[in-house]
């Protein structure tokens, strides 16, 4: 049994490191696309964010003054047992994200769609967001939270078959071009794309492509993988940098996810994480242990299944 | 590959002279000493279409207005607890702006993204002032290094935090890159167009969409097929 105050101590360490930290595989990435960018101002720009996080490490404070919006992505094993129910898990998670939001402390962005009221603690009508995935063959519970920035960089479109590659390039030029300008997606970002699903599921797909997968991780279709590599030089040679400045630093690494969908159609989604790609992870076990990362791994073959049944012993031979 | 050049760097204060805007070009990169006041769609609307006092005696205690919430929780005892600080994107506040430097006084809009040369000349230009972008933009660590002490927090209870008026000392606060001059060019313009002359290769090879949408034709009786 995993306990509830385990769960809610970890979160409230989990919205830290987040808010903090930036993850170790954006920071490697960023440096090597600073190291190219030969454009004066969109270089001063990546020189100074590699500042910021230094200073945000060295003072503990948060790397961007807007603190997205927190969500979590909560993956279970089939075996684990949590202290009050997910319930519980829920009241957990949603009191560790209005203590960290005064604690850190985190701007209290959350507010009402209309009325715009505001908790100051980043908790009200569905929000946070909480998603859950399983996985076969564990008994830990894992808990990501991703701190989302930006109200630009996203954008969806139902897309055709007869569009085809030169339609989703078109598409994804069309987003970074909109949003790059001024650099209102502060990029240089990772970018996630969905593919097909349906409306609803292209979003969640591309989102979770952005969010939570590391730079330099590729998809295992050997396809896509190579899609991804074409599409994040396709995005640094617009002649954008940081800001919107002439350079070339857009797209830290590009990743895709795809869900089968409707045989007429092929929607599309395209997503953003920032400068400030924020996301941690923590394992927790019934024995009290937990270990942190910041690589969710989240989609695993279990994930990203595509039969009726789930046959791990054939899965693994196929890995081997 | 030639190494990139770095920028001007300029210390300047929140109550600039006329003669020290002057000397700003585009590009320049410039760090802050004073007071500043943070000022977004709650706040114009309280002080320009509810006509509220302002909390305040502007441009007197500062002439530095920057759209920002920031990342801060107001203690118990009445103590701040200030982190990161980062602006917010300015292109939303156009409305405002004009009335705003009549009631303000402001010579610095300080920001996220800036505004248009149209809206500096209309507006900028006749006040004398300039615009200055934030860097990144995620550079909140940064500025929260520079902020010495919240000075007041007003309109805390009919605005909620992240829309309330802070009023913040700093010192050698920044970075952020002159992004308008006293004529009302805009830097971000300069390098728009200068990158939209490379933008058409990048499109080589790509195709518009079978199905298009209304905003990429205006005639609203398309068929958009
Ligand atoms: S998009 Fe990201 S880096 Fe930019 S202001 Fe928002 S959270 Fe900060």
């Amino acid at each position: 049994m995993i306990p509830l105050d385990l769960i809610q101590r970890t979160a409230e360490v989990l919205m830290e490191k987040a808010a903090i930290e930036i993850p170790q595989d954006y920071l490697d990435g960023l440096k090597a696309t600073a190291a190219v960018e030969d454009g004066d101002l969109s270089s001063f720009v990546l020189q100074a964010m590699l500042e910021n996080y230094e200073a945000a490490k060295e003072d503990r404070r948060a790397m961007c003054g807007d603190t997205g919006c927190p969500r979590w992505y909560v993956k279970m094993g089939n075996e684990a047992r949590l202290e009050g129910g997910p319930v519980g898990l829920e009241a957990a998670l949603r009191r560790a994200t209005a203590n960290a939001t005064n604690n850190i402390p985190l701007r209290p962005n959350r507010v009402h769609p209309l009325w715009r009221t505001d908790h100051d603690n980043n908790v009200g009508i569905n929000a946070p967001e909480i998603e859950y995935a399983f996985e076969p063959d564990s008994d830990w519970i894992e808990l990501t939270t991703v701190h989302k920035g930006g109200l630009f960089g996203t954008d969806y479109r139902m897309l055709f078959p007869s569009d085809g590659i030169e339609g989703i390039k078109r598409f994804y030029l069309d987003s970074l071009v909109a949003f790059g300008k001024r650099g209102l997606a502060c990029q240089p970002a990772i970018i996630g794309i969905g593919l097909g699903g349906s409306k609803d599921t292209c979003m969640v797909l591309g989102k979770r492509a952005a969010c939570l997968r590391t730079v330099g991780d590729r998809n295992p279709d050997p396809k896509i993988a190579a899609l991804e590599e074409e599409l994040k030089e396709l995005g640094n040679s617009i002649g954008m940098g940081a800001m919107g400045f002439v350079g070339k630093s857009m797209v830290v690494d590009c990743h895709i996810e795809v869900g089968y969908c409707h045989t007429g159609g092929m929607q599309m989604s395209v997503h953003a994480f920032c400068l400030s790609s924020r996301r941690a992870v923590a394992r927790l076990y019934a024995n009290g242990r937990v270990e942190y990362r910041t690589d969710p791994e989240w989609f695993t073959q279990y994930q990203r299944r595509e039969t009726v049944e789930w046959n791990a012993h054939s899965h693994q031979e196929e890995s081997a | 590959m030639e190494r990139p050049q770095p920028p001007r760097r300029i210390r300047l204060s929140t109550n600039p002279a006329p003669e020290a805007l002057a000397e700003l070009k585009l590009g320049d990169v410039v760090y802050l000493d004073g007071v500043i006041y943070t000022g977004r769609e709650g706040v114009y609307k309280m002080a320009l279409e509810d006509g509220a006092d302002l909390p305040l005696d502007l441009p007197a205690e500062s002439a530095a207005n920057f759209h920002c919430s920031p990342a801060a929780m107001q203690r118990e005892d009445g103590t701040f607890n200030l982190g990161a600080v980062t602006a917010t994107a300015s292109f939303r506040f156009t409305k405002w702006i004009g009335k705003w430097f009549a009631k303000s006084g402001a010579k610095l809009i300080l920001g996220k993204g800036g505004m248009s040369s149209a809206d500096y000349r209309a507006h900028f230009v006749p006040n004398g002032a300039i615009y200055l972008t934030t860097v990144g933009y995620g550079t909140g660590a940064l500025l929260g290094r520079g902020v010495k002490k919240v000075r007041a927090l007003h309109w805390r209870k009919e605005l909620g935090l992240a829309q309330a008026m802070w009023v913040i000392e700093v010192e050698n606060f920044g970075p952020f890159i002159v992004e308008s001059d006293l004529e009302g060019n805009s830097l971000f313009e300069r390098e728009n167009a200068k990158t939209a002359a490379n933008i058409a290769k990048a499109y080589e090879g790509t195709r518009p969409a079978v199905l298009k949408r209304f905003g990429e034709t205006d005639d609203r009786s398309d068929e958009l097929i």
